[in-house]
């Protein structure tokens, strides 16, 4: 279980987070939606020690892992995964060494790495064809599925995936759903995924809506069509009436465009 | 009120200036923790030794090949007037030892291989690999920044030694080939006049701005933000910030290395 306590995050003098409370389920996909720079990405980078809260606690497994230091913070984070909006595949390294980059810095040899980088790509449905191209010959989800397949290389339980479905055709967005829910289901993963993708309700478990600093709704994905939450009715129709804060409400309540 | 505005400016500026050193000194300390804490990866640090030396050579050969020839060219006049050709050997191989060749050297490779560090660390921060790095728990000092500032550290004597050697062969090809000087005369003036002392100041003046330029190079790169127009920032920055160190070091370098 992942908690995280009155979270708060300030960039300057702006309230990334003014407080977020929840609770994340092991085992299970949560899904956190919101607005475009409501501080979603920050809230991961939080969860995985990228970024620092400015106050708050994250628990995993009730241990405050702001207060670890050391190995015992290096054992904490080699739980999670962390798969990025798009990929950061290491551009002058090839798939082969991107994908086994964490076991070949820990000194283990070629020969004992290849195997293991050849099963991971197989989990995500990739062929050794592939192995010693370099990231800028792979198309768009092709470098998604070198990415979590990078990620899958130190075995973590929780997997962390920013807008894994960013930039790509409804099709192969599919392709990464399904994949990602292939590894939730045979590898028993927590994963936190943050999407603005309808299409990645039919695959979650829970869905959290941030918006204004704060989680306003939190609830079981397959009831969010019948909440009557403001902010979850709001947001999946695309309304721009309602508590969520657009462009074109404050316009109409500053008058510009009435 | 305006006195008020002035101090809080003043403040700022303070506050800002500390916040960098503060940074900075931090980045230092983080690199000597990796160097001496963790395993020097040593494929990554001759890679760096190609890209940093190897490939910065031929600019290091030119520059110091034709700023030993100008200095005997133009201190040709003022010698000649006073009847002592013969201590141009000395002057050419005492400042392309001591000054010109790490001086040049260093400035040089600022530019070719600082900048080009800036921009390849800050490409990867921007685009989030190094963020990526951090999450498959790679120490990215001892991945990214030791193997450079460690082959900039000691790659940049044996550069500055061929700059130093280039700068008086072409100081002595003026010399005797257009200035018609007894060639005998400019060698044993720098017998006479150059110590072992010199080298080993000179180099050691190098190794310092080998480790400037590339500690320059790297914290710009590691702290760039802003997209494309921020790496392009931090590129320029690391050249402008790693030369301005340089020349300054230097002086100092100088007065305690050489001075009287």
């Amino acid at each position: 279980m992942i908690k995280l306590i009155n979270l708060k995050k300030k960039f300057g003098d702006k309230w990334v987070a003014k407080g977020i409370d929840l609770e994340i389920p092991s085992g299970k996909m949560t899904v956190i939606i919101g607005r475009s720079g409501v501080g979603k990405s920050v809230l991961l980078k939080q969860i995985i020690g990228l970024v620092k809260p400015t106050e708050g606690k994250i628990l995993i497994n009730d241990i405050d892992i702001n207060n670890l230091t050391g190995q015992t913070k290096n054992a904490a984070f080699k739980q999670f995964g962390y798969v990025f909006q798009f990929a950061a595949l290491l551009d002058s390294l090839n798939v082969f060494e991107n994908i086994g980059v964490t076991l070949l810095e820990q000194g283990l040899s070629v020969a004992q790495v290849l195997p293991i980088v050849q099963e991971k790509l197989n989990l995500v449905n990739l062929n050794s064809d592939i192995l010693y191209k370099y990231p800028s010959e792979l198309s768009g989800g092709m470098r998604k599925r070198v990415g979590l397949a990078r990620t899958l290389i130190t075995n973590p339980s929780i997997i962390l995936y920013d807008e894994p479905t960013t930039g790509l055709d409804p099709v192969t967005s599919k392709i990464i759903h399904e994949l990602m829910h292939d590894m939730q289901i045979k590898l028993g993963l927590t994963s936190i995924v943050i999407s603005h993708d309808i299409e990645i309700f039919n695959y979650a478990d829970y869905i959290a809506l941030l918006d204004d600093g704060k989680i306003q709704f939190f609830g079981e994905a397959n009831t969010i069509w019948q909440s009557e939450n403001p902010y979850i009715y709001q947001f999946i129709r695309g309304l721009t009436n309602g508590p969520i804060k657009t462009e074109t409400s404050n316009k109409l309540n500053s008058g510009i465009l009435k | 009120m305006s006195i008020l505005v002035i101090v809080d400016w003043i403040g700022a500026k303070i506050i800002y200036w500390l916040d960098i050193i503060g940074n900075f000194t931090l980045f230092i300390t983080n690199i000597f923790q990796a160097m001496f804490g963790c395993r020097l990866k040593i494929g990554k640090f001759f890679g760096q030794v190609e890209r940093i030396g190897v490939n910065s050579l031929a600019i290091t050969l030119i520059t110091g090949t034709f700023a030993g020839a100008v200095l005997a060219l133009q201190s040709y006049k003022g010698f000649h007037d006073l009847g002592s050709e013969n201590f141009l050997g000395p002057i050419v191989a005492l400042t392309m030892t001591r000054e010109l060749g790490p001086v040049l050297t260093g400035l040089m490779v600022a530019g070719r291989a600082g900048s080009a560090i800036a921009a390849e660390i800050g490409t990867m921060r921007i685009t989030e690999q190094v963020d990526a790095l951090q999450t498959l728990q790679i120490n990215t000092f001892q991945y990214l920044i030791v193997p450079r500032v460690l082959a900039g550290t000691l790659v940049l004597p044996l550069l500055a030694l061929f700059s130093i050697m280039f700068g008086i062969l072409g100081g002595y090809a003026v010399c005797v080939y257009k200035l018609d000087l007894n060639s005998e005369l400019f060698k044993a003036g720098i017998k006479q006049a150059l110590l072992i002392t010199d080298v080993y100041g000179g180099l050691f003046k190098a190794s310092i701005f080998g480790f400037i330029l590339t500690t320059v190079g790297c914290y710009k790169g590691y702290f760039t933000a802003g997209g494309a127009k921020g790496v392009g920032k931090a590129t320029t920055q690391a050249v402008v910030a790693s030369s301005i160190t340089i020349i300054i070091t230097n002086y100092f370098l100088a007065a305690i290395l050489f001075g009287p």
